[in-house]
């Protein structure tokens, strides 16, 4: 614990909680100009060039408005809840390998030997605020959004947890580092086949990867409430779902965790299938601190890829009804999931490399 | 009575949803590309791009009063405009001409002629109702104020909307 390790640290925490909260900042306009796009509108371009300066606009007018806390309510639970909203989402960024090295440093907060343990562990958490939040609004379209949003988060944590199994049979790790330094070594999880293309074995760890990802991509859309599995917050149904009765900052915490959600999850899945900050052909930080930085960029610009995707699928996707949703959850991705998992070692038993 | 509505027998392919879920996803990439790249044609961007040019003769925007070819103001004062107003947006108060003045002939002329343009609803009756075409609706349909006295326009403000009429009472011949 020496003073060295802190002051990183520390750097490293403030940079890289600027860059998520910045990038967060521009999903939610990215969000609003790819959705006008794709339903031929414009979207929101007067406020600065091409509308860029739109999230500084909505975040003034965020932090202006009244905070106002309603009459009925449990008043420290429902100013608790946008706090256990945010801080999982941001939280879970800590053991994730955004880069390789920098000046010598390794791009990582906290290289944890549980690494996507503690992922899980404090992702999970999130779901208190929005129960929380259901909860102490004391109104009935709160309470059914967090109700359904137990449920939906809790049944796909399962999936979700048995579909990166595979990779860790694989890996043998559960440190987030070791799986990427495992990937740049031995190729993408989601093709580990790219040049090595007469490696029957790396072909048929393809198969069980690629259900892998396609499950866990699935689930990580159920556990950020994006659509198709928005129930939790479906406005034509429960108005705003759990947050009905927020307003404000208040507000604005919970729409906000929802996208730092979504970077995290978008930035574990490029961790654990995406080769982190990989690329074919680019070395690491240890050969000058520019190669470090593209790195970085790298890590980024795949999430950012990974986010459009999000935002792709929400504007296309109808969402789902509850018996669907809950069916789809246990009945296929759980089994998919599971039998994936005896694929993955049935492989790795028999048809060693 | 109840109906039984008979579900359609989904094959293999329907019922993996993939496909769908992918073509679906191609039909939102094409529209995305199109926007992106100019293809598709999008609503008109209102303050910078005008359709002006475009609005018909007919077209009834806000009311103005006209001035005649020797300068005078063409109303009269008849109030007929104000006593046929629906929302009642007009007010007139006449004044007359003195005895030995140019215009003494016509007698009357509006003193104050406020028009509140909160209430007008540019029905247009008081273009129809005027005996001497005065009061005419112009292409003017961005009336705006930061407070309700700016929403009132007055004599001077009309007049300056209006402009000068040429030529002679020819009201109902285009309609003719």
């Amino acid at each position: 614990m020496d003073f060295y390790f802190i002051a990183t640290s520390l750097i490293k925490i403030t940079a890289l909680l600027a860059v998520v909260l910045g990038i967060m900042n521009y999903t939610v306009y990215a969000e609003r100009r790819i959705s006008a796009l794709i339903q031929d509108r414009l979207g929101p371009n007067r406020v600065g060039p091409a509308g860029l300066f739109q999230p500084i606009a909505d975040a003034a007018k965020f932090l202006l408005k009244e905070d106002f806390t309603p009459a009925h309510v449990n008043k420290f639970y429902y100013w608790l809840a946008p706090c256990l909203a945010m801080i999982p989402a941001i939280t879970t960024l800590a053991v994730v390998p955004f880069g390789s090295t920098l000046f010598g440093v390794p791009m990582v907060i906290a290289d944890i030997n549980v690494g996507v343990l503690f992922v899980f562990a404090i992702a999970s958490l999130g779901v208190y605020g929005i129960v929380l939040a259901g909860w102490s609004s004391n109104s009935k379209y709160s309470f059914l959004g967090g109700v359904r949003s137990t449920s939906q988060m809790i049944s796909y944590e399962l999936s979700l947890g048995l579909a990166v199994i595979p990779v860790f049979l694989l890996v043998g790790q559960l440190r987030l580092t070791e799986v990427v330094r495992y990937q740049i070594e031995n190729g993408w999880m989601i093709a580990p086949f790219i040049g090595d293309w007469g490696n029957l074995h790396k072909w048929l760890l393809a198969i069980p990867m690629m259900i892998s990802f396609v499950v866990f991509t699935i689930a990580i859309f159920a556990e950020t409430n994006r659509l198709p599995f928005d129930l939790p917050e479906a406005e034509t149904e429960l108005v705003g779902g759990y947050h009905t009765e927020y307003g404000s900052m208040k507000f604005g915490l919970f729409f906000l965790g929802e996208y730092v959600a979504m970077i995290t999850g978008s930035a574990i899945i490029v961790t654990l299938f995406l080769g982190g900050w990989h690329f074919p052909g680019v070395p690491d930080g240890s050969h000058g601190w520019g190669w470090g930085l593209l790195n970085i960029f790298i890590f980024f610009s795949k999430i950012a890829a990974l986010l459009f995707v999000f935002i792709w699928v929400r504007w296309t996707l109808p969402r789902f009804r509850y018996d669907q949703l809950m069916r789809l959850g246990w009945v296929f991705f759980f089994e998919i999931a599971l039998v994936n998992i005896f694929l993955m070692a049935i492989i790795l038993a028999y048809f060693p490399q | 009575m109840a109906i039984t509505v008979s579900r359609p027998k989904l094959n293999f392919r329907e019922r993996l949803y993939l496909p769908a879920i992918l073509s679906g996803m191609a039909i939102t990439m094409r529209h995305f590309k199109n926007m992106l790249f100019g293809r598709t044609k999008v609503t008109m961007q209102y303050p910078e791009e005008k359709w002006d040019s475009h609005l018909p003769e007919h077209y009834r925007g806000a009311p103005a009063l006209v001035r005649d070819d020797t300068g005078r103001v063409r109303c009269v004062a008849c109030q007929l405009c104000e006593f046929i107003c629906p929302p009642r947006a007009i007010k007139i108060i006449p004044g007359e001409f003195p005895a030995g003045d140019k215009f003494a002939k016509v007698e009357k002329f509006p003193h104050e002629f406020d028009i509140d343009m909160i209430r007008c609803i540019y029905c247009g009756l008081c273009e129809e109702v005027c005996p001497e075409q005065a009061i005419y609706l112009r292409k003017d349909y961005a009336i705006t104020g930061f407070t309700r006295a700016d929403m009132v326009h007055n004599k001077e403000k009309l007049l300056e909307m209006g402009g000068v009429m040429h030529g002679v009472v020819l009201k109902w011949n285009e309609k003719k």
